[in-house]
């Protein structure tokens, strides 16, 4: 079953060039997988896990801090956890979602209701996307080591 | 409170395991390691920093905040601190932005203290604001690391560390008090201890904690002064990378 374990392997690369190319993850990511071993296989997958709870919690912070019919919006409180969340994208390599961050954290020094609303759900579909994109990439790699292969390293340039 | 001795320290690890997963120390007796005390509120930057430090052979302590870091020092009381001589923190590292105490409020306690203000303190920031920097350098800081932290960055961090992963005096003598029958063998030291894992990770790196073969003492950091972290915090912010 070589050719299929070689196959894997190409569509594993390319998939994971792609994610880095659309912009989706930075260097940190790569700083991560440098962090995983035989030891510790699962370092990676375990803390985008952990990255992902902590945008459940804090989109949901986020989004009760704009709730307008509990009073008046405390635009320090959405960039608090606007700034949390920034701060975990970039530690694992989120690039979208840290993008959106910035942005987002503008918004909330301005007061810019409007403006806080459209980036809430777009942090909110980002990171489910990215989710996704993970999960697939993830499979990939488990379906190589199911077959018997080694999972490539792939250099970003 | 228990008695101020090693049943301290016991009681503080079971609370500490309380507050998130990647709380893990080794036996007291195992001085031969770097310890780091890393400190920072959020739990993803928290598990990413404990890693990065135990690939780099450090013994790693992880808090939430500046309040549990000055408690597990025994800071937080104005007791006298002579019951933590066996206390080895040789590096202590923490974030700047954290809720009730910032990095720059701990580091200060910290130098002001007897028993900790000799050990270098490492802040970590998101942002590169150079009065901050300043700030916590004049506090005494020793150097400051911009997030996110990279595997780089942690080697270079070992260089300020005076006590390196090697085989210590204290450990030879650790060996012949254990077994006088072997007091004209050649003193070798047997490898530590595998540390007890009490974490709540099911991936956590098994590998022993000998010595051998992972003295990472590869120099990242030249000594040419532009390529030290003050200088290049100071050219990033005037716009040459």
């Amino acid at each position: 079953m070589n050719a299929g374990i070689a196959q894997l392997q190409m569509q594993f690369r390319d998939y994971t060039i792609s994610l880095y190319q659309q912009g989706f993850l930075d260097d940190q990511f790569t700083e991560l997988k440098k962090l995983q071993d035989d030891g510790s296989p699962d370092f990676v997958a375990e803390v985008l896990s952990l990255f992902f709870e902590d945008c459940v919690k804090l989109i949901g912070n986020m989004a009760r801090a704009l709730d307008k019919s509990t009073g008046t919006v405390d635009f320090s409180q959405v960039g608090a956890s606007v700034h949390q969340l920034k701060g975990s994208s970039s530690s694992v390599g989120a690039k979208r979602v840290k993008g959106l961050c910035v942005t987002f954290k503008e918004y909330c020094e301005a007061q810019n209701y409007e403006g806080c609303v459209r980036c809430l759900q777009q942090v909110d579909i980002e990171y489910k996307t990215l989710k996704t994109k993970l999960q697939d990439m993830f499979n990939l790699e488990k379906q190589i080591v199911q077959a018997g292969g080694v999972v490539p390293q792939v250099d970003i340039d | 409170m228990a008695a101020r001795d090693g049943g301290v320290s016991c009681l503080r690890r079971t609370e500490m395991i309380g507050i998130g997963i990647g709380e893990l120390e080794s036996p007291p007796s195992d001085s031969d390691q770097v310890h780091v005390l890393a400190v920072d509120d959020s739990l993803v930057d928290r598990i990413v920093i404990e890693r990065l430090l135990r690939i780099t052979s450090c013994k790693v302590t992880a808090v939430d905040s500046g309040w549990r870091a000055l408690q597990f020092l025994g800071l937080d009381d104005d007791k006298a601190s002579v019951e933590f001589d066996r206390l080895k923190v040789d590096l202590i590292i923490t974030d700047y932005c954290m809720p009730g105490m910032t990095g720059y409020e701990l580091l200060k306690k910290i130098k002001e203290s007897t028993s900790f203000r000799e050990v270098p303190v490492v802040i970590m920031s998101s942002e590169n604001v150079m009065t901050r920097i300043d700030r916590c350098l004049e506090e005494g800081a020793e150097d400051f690391l911009l997030k996110p932290v990279k595997l780089a960055d942690v080697k270079r961090l070992r260089s300020y560390l005076t006590r390196d992963v090697k085989v210590s005096a204290d450990g030879n003598k650790r060996k012949l008090v254990e077994d006088l029958s072997n007091f004209s063998s050649p003193v070798t030291t047997s490898p530590p201890p595998l540390s007890t894992s009490t974490s709540m990770e099911s991936s956590e790196s098994t590998r022993p904690s000998s010595p051998v073969g992972f003295i990472s003492s590869s120099p990242e950091s030249s000594t040419s002064p532009v390529d030290s972290p003050i200088r290049r915090r100071e050219m990033k912010s005037l716009g040459l990378d």
